[in-house]
């Protein structure tokens, strides 16, 4: 592993990070889909997105 | 010219709307709405998250995907004398779909026939003057959650006890419409201030036709007539930057669903040929200039 291949926090899976990615950002995990939020870009951390609340959306 | 951009999380709208400021050579603070605590009292001179005194900036930008976090923020930030698109009174209005469907009537805005009650009991009987089949829905909520499509009076009586039995007092308001027999689609238009920028047909072979559903997006033509209505549905929830739904019945008359505040719009720029994001901030600059 390295710091440019970081980890799903659900299945392990590698990420990858687009160029143009911000802290606080959405992303799912392209092996097991689960929701991710890019929490800091340096050091780069990973964590499960929030679960979806009753009130969200437009 | 200093903006915040209030969000729950970034999301594909939230980048292309940061590109768009940029692109005017603005760079707004990105402000986590889970970082928020107001002092109710102080006004806008404490600090933001951002660490500069909230009177300092000339915009809120709200694209919260919490309804609940956006319309309070609003609600504090505007009392504050704070500008915001959108502003609290619109957002309050569009996040509820029972003072929605207020507004549009005060208005004369075509709507479907829509009825309220408070009880099972009084809500079997607006079901039944609605005549089947009907829409119950949730007064708050999004995403075609807990839409129930009822035909019959019996998944009527067994969709009125779930609710009244497992949900909380929100899904004891009844909100009951009359469904409207659409051709496989409805529409989404843009409103931007006065005018529809752009809209899309949301086609589907399920009756819920949102695109978070699996609805797909097709280019819409903003005829007059479907420009004129939207804006006219606009101005009655407060005007501003909006998402407004229409469903066409069997005459091909349009009739309003429903408005979004906090738009949604990644996949509608592509198929309508205008940059939504870049045509919404360019009126939110040019409004802030005629402000100041």
């Amino acid at each position: 592993m390295t710091a440019e291949t970081p980890l799903c926090p659900e299945c392990d899976g590698e990420v990858e990070i687009p160029a143009d990615a911000m802290e606080n950002e959405l992303l799912s995990c392209p092996e097991c889909g689960a929701e991710l939020e890019i929490m800091k870009l340096d050091p780069l951390e990973l964590e499960l997105a929030p679960e979806v609340e009753e009130d969200w959306g437009e | 010219m200093r903006v915040a951009l209030l969000v729950t999380h970034i999301r594909a709208e939230e980048k292309l709307i940061l590109s768009a400021f940029n692109s005017r050579g603005v760079s707004p603070d990105i402000i986590l709405d889970r970082e928020l605590n107001f002092d109710i009292t102080r006004g806008a001179e404490q600090l933001a998250p951002s660490g500069i005194a909230w009177r300092a900036y000339d915009l809120i930008f709200e694209r919260c995907v919490s309804t609940s976090r956006g319309m309070y923020a609003l609600a504090i930030l505007n009392s504050w004398g704070l500008r915001s698109y959108n502003t609290f009174e619109t957002a309050a209005t569009c996040g509820d779909k029972l003072l929605t469907s207020i507004a549009f009537a005060r208005a004369g805005i075509p709507q479907p026939h829509t009825r309220v009650a408070f009880t099972p009991q009084s809500a079997m009987q607006a079901i039944e003057d609605v005549k089947y089949p009907a829409v119950l829905k949730p007064v708050t909520g999004s995403w075609g959650r807990l839409l129930a499509r009822v035909h019959n009076r019996d998944s009527a009586e067994a969709i009125l006890e779930h609710r009244q039995t497992l949900g909380d007092y929100n899904h004891h308001t009844y909100y009951v419409q009359e469904y409207v027999d659409k051709p496989g689609r409805d529409i989404r238009a843009f409103v931007v201030g006065d005018s529809a920028i752009a809209a899309i047909y949301r086609e589907s072979n399920h009756w819920i036709t949102n695109t978070a559903r699996g609805g797909l997006a097709k280019n819409c033509p903003v005829t007059e007539a479907l420009n004129e209505i939207c804006a006219r549905a606009a101005q009655a929830v407060g005007g501003g930057i909006l998402a407004v739904d229409l469903l066409e019945d069997a005459r091909g008359n349009f009739v309003v669903n429903e408005i979004n505040h906090t738009m949604e719009f990644r996949n509608s720029s592509e198929p309508t040929g205008v940059n939504i994001a870049q045509e919404v901030i360019d009126f939110v600059i040019g409004q802030i200039g005629v402000v100041a």
